[in-house]
C-alpha cells in the first residue's frame, strides 16, 4: 500500500482527459462501446475511423502509443479464437494463398477482432486516465447501487493488502524449502488459499469493528460529490457523437 | 473465459445485462439480509480474496499451471448470495480496470460466471449436504462435486448465450464439445482445489463455511449428563427418514458423473494439456497484469479443431449427467426447504 492507492495500468498526468470528471468519462467510454458493437460490420471504413477517435483521444491525453499497444495485448487469447472462425464456419469458401478459407467465417473473426480492439483501447484509456478513488466516485454518480460500490471499494482498497499476504505466504514457504512442482503439492496450496480466506474474512470483520467505534451505520457519507458542467459533458460527449455519426453513416452507405 | 465486445449480439447482450443487474439486485437485498451493515466490509474483503486467489498459481505439470476461478468457492465459503455480489464486483473491476472482458458482455460475463457459477455450485453443495451425512468429510466431496459441474455448467450456460446472440455462425454443436470438453478438465481442476481449500478453512474455521453451517456441532453443556442447547438439531433429524431412499440414487449419480468426468479426462488429457501450456506461456508474457486469466480462454477455444470429435460424444453425457444433478438437487432442495420450514437458512 505504500505506493499510494493508483492501480498499474493508471498514467499519472494533467491533460484535458485527465482533468475531465470521472462519471462523465465512464459514460462516455460505455457509450462509445455500445456504438461500436452496434456498427455492421461490413462497414470496415467506420472501425478505421474509431480507431482514429481513439487515437485522437490518446493523443489529446498524452498517452504514449507504445503504452497502449502494449496494453492491447490482453486481448490475445481472443484473436486466437478468432483466427480459428475461417477454418471452422462453414459456408461459401474462398482461397486465400492456397488455404480454403470460409467467409462467414472470415466475417465473424474480422467482427469480434475489431470490435474486441477497440472496445479493449477503449477501456484501457479510461483505465489510463482515471485514478482509482474516481472511478469509485464516478461508479457512484451514475447510480450503480451504494452497496455495490462500497463494495467494489472496499475490494480495491484491500485487494493490495490481501494480495501482499498472500505473497508473504509463499515467501514463507520457499523459505521453508517448499517448491510446488505439480499436482502433489495442490494441498499445501489450497491451504494457504483456506488460510487466506480465514484471514481476509477476520480481516473484514475487523475492518467493520473499527468502523462501527467510528460512527459507521452501512452507507460511507459523500466528502466530496464530483459534479461535471455541461462544457465538461459536451467536451465528454464528443467522443461518442463522432462515433455515433460514424455508426449511422455506416448504417445507410 | 472473460467474453469481450463483439461477440454477442447487441440484444442479447443487453438482456443477460438486466438478468445480470436483477441477480446483483437480489443478492445485494439477500446479502443484507444476513450480514446487516457488516455487508460492504466483509463481501469486499472476500471479493478481495477471490481477485487474489486466482493469482495463486497452481502447477500441473511440467511447466503448466492453472488457477483458481473461485464461482464455487465463493459460493461454499460465503454463501450464494455474497457469493454472486463478490464475482460480479470482480468482473466489474476487472472489465473497467484491467480491460479484460468487453464493457458491453459485463452482463454476459456476470450472469455466465457470476449468476451460473454460483447457483448451480451451490444448488448441488446444498442438495449433497442435505442428503450425505453430516460429517465434514461430506462437505467436502460436496465441495468436489459443486466445482466440478458448476465450470462446465457455465460453459454450457455461455454457449447456450452464444446459441442465441452469437455474431457468428459457428456450428452451435462445435462450440459446446469443445467449451464443455475443455472446461470439464478444467472443473476437475477447481473441484480437487475447491475440495482441498474448504477442508482446509472447515478444520480450523468451519462457524465461517457458510455451506457447513447446519454441521457445527451444537453446544453441549455437561450437568451431571448431557444437554442440548441449541433447537435446530430437531428439523433436520426428523428430515433425515424420508431422505434414505434418495440418498443410494444421489450417490450412484453423482459416481457416475465422477467417473465419467475422470474417463473422459483421461481419454483426452494429451493435447488440451499442451495447448494450455502454449496458451499460459503466451498469455503470461503477452499480459502485464500477474494473474493471467490467459490459459483459460485459448484453452477454452483453442482445442477447437483438435478434439472435438474425439470428445464430443462422451462429454454430452457427462454434461447431461451434470445439468440433471443440478436441476434435480436444486428441486429437491426446494422441497426439502418447504417441508423444513425454519429448520435452516
Amino acid at each position: 500500500m505504500g505506493a499510494g492507492h493508483a492501480h498499474k495500468l493508471y498514467r499519472q498526468g494533467h491533460s484535458p482527459v485527465h482533468a475531465l470528471p470521472p462519471h462523465t468519462k465512464l459514460a462516455a467510454v460505455l457509450a462509445f462501446v455500445v456504438v461500436v458493437a452496434a456498427t455492421p460490420r461490413e462497414a470496415m471504413w467506420a472501425f478505421a475511423l474509431y480507431a482514429v477517435l481513439l487515437g485522437a483521444v490518446a493523443v489529446r491525453a498524452r498517452v504514449p502509443a507504445g503504452f497502449l499497444l502494449k496494453r492491447l495485448l490482453i486481448e490475445i487469447p481472443f484473436v486466437a479464437f478468432a483466427l480459428l472462425m475461417p477454418f471452422v464456419v462453414p459456408g461459401e469458401q474462398t482461397t486465400v494463398l492456397g488455404v480454403s478459407l470460409s467467409v462467414p467465417g472470415l466475417w465473424g473473426a474480422w467482427n469480434v477482432l475489431a470490435k474486441g480492439t477497440l472496445g479493449v483501447a477503449a477501456s484501457v484509456l479510461l483505465a489510463a486516465t482515471t485514478e482509482l478513488r474516481e472511478l469509485l466516485l464516478g461508479l457512484q454518480r451514475l447510480k450503480l447501487p451504494p452497496l455495490l460500490v462500497q463494495i467494489a471499494s472496499f475490494m480495491i482498497r484491500y485487494g493490495d493488502v490481501i494480495t501482499d499476504e498472500m505473497r508473504r505466504m509463499s515467501i514463507a514457504r520457499r523459505s521453508r524449502g517448499f517448491e510446488a512442482r505439480g499436482v502433489r503439492h495442490w494441498g499445501v496450496l489450497a491451504k494457504t488459499a483456506g488460510a487466506l480466506f480465514i484471514r481476509s474474512y477476520e480481516r473484514g470483520e475487523r475492518v467493520h469493528l473499527a468502523m462501527v467505534s467510528r460512527g459507521y451505520t452501512g452507507s460511507m457519507p459523500v466528502i466530496d460529490e464530483v459534479t461535471a458542467t455541461a462544457a465538461q459533458w459536451r467536451r465528454a460527449a464528443a467522443l461518442p457523437a463522432a462515433a455515433l455519426l460514424i455508426c449511422l453513416l455506416g448504417w445507410t452507405l | 473465459m472473460h467474453v469481450p465486445d463483439g461477440f454477442i449480439n447487441a440484444p442479447v447482450s443487453a438482456a443477460a445485462g438486466v438478468v445480470a443487474a436483477g441477480a446483483v439486485a437480489v443478492s445485494l437485498r439477500g446479502a443484507r439480509k444476513e450480514l446487516d451493515e457488516r455487508t460492504a466490509p466483509l463481501a469486499g474483503l472476500v471479493a478481495a480474496f477471490i481477485f487474489a486467489v486466482q493469482m495463486l498459481n497452481f502447477p500441473v505439470a511440467a511447466g503448466t499451471s492453472g488457477h483458481l476461478l473461485g464461482g464455487a468457492l465463493a459460493a461454499i465459503l460465503v454463501g450464494p448470495y455474497t457469493g454472486v455480489l463478490c464475482i460480479a464486483v470482480v468482473l466489474l473491476m476487472q472489465g473497467i480496470l484491467f480491460a479484460d472482458g468487453g464493457l458491453t458482455a459485463l452482463g454476459v460475463n456476470i450472469t455466465v460466471m457470476g449468476v451460473v457459477t454460483v447457483l448451480v455450485a451451490y444448488a448441488l453443495f446444498r442438495g449433497l449436504v442435505l442428503v450425505l451425512p453430516r460429517t465434514r468429510r461430506s462437505v467436502t466431496v460436496a465441495s468436489f462435486a459443486a466445482a466440478l459441474v458448476s465450470v462446465p455448467a457455465a460453459a454450457v450456460a455461455f454457449t447456450a448465450v452464444y446459441a442465441i446472440g452469437g455474431t457468428t455462425d459457428v456450428p452451435i454443436g462445435k462450440v459446446l464439445a469443445a467449451m464443455a470438453g475443455v472446461h470439464t478438465l478444467i472443473g476437475i481442476g477447481e473441484a480437487a482445489i475447491t475440495m482441498l481449500t474448504v477442508g482446509a478453512v472447515v478444520a480450523v474455521r468451519s462457524d465461517l463455511v457458510y455451506g457447513a453451517r447446519g454441521l457445527t456441532a451444537p453446544l453441549k453443556l455437561r450437568v451431571d449428563g448431557e444437554l442440548v442447547d441449541a433447537a435446530p438439531a430437531a428439523g433436520p433429524g426428523a428430515g433425515d427418514a424420508p431422505a434414505r431412499s434418495p440418498k443410494k440414487l444421489w450417490t450412484g449419480g453423482v459416481v457416475t458423473a465422477l467417473v465419467l468426468a475422470g474417463f473422459v479426462s483421461f481419454y483426452a488429457s494429451a493435447s488440451p494439456d499442451g495447448l494450455e501450456k502454449v496458451a499460459a506461456d503466451k498469455g503470461i508474457d503477452a499480459k502485464v497484469r500477474p494473474h493471467a486469466a490467459a490459459d483459460s480462454p485459448l484453452a477454452d477455444y483453442g482445442v477447437k479443431d483438435v478434439d472435438d470429435a474425439r470428445l464430443s460424444g462422451g462429454l454430452a453425457g457427462v454434461i447431461g449427467v451434470g445439468a440433471t444433478l443440478a436441476v434435480g438437487t436444486g428441486a429437491f432442495w426446494a422441497v426439502r426447504r418447504r417441508h423444513a420450514t425454519g429448520a435452516q437458512v
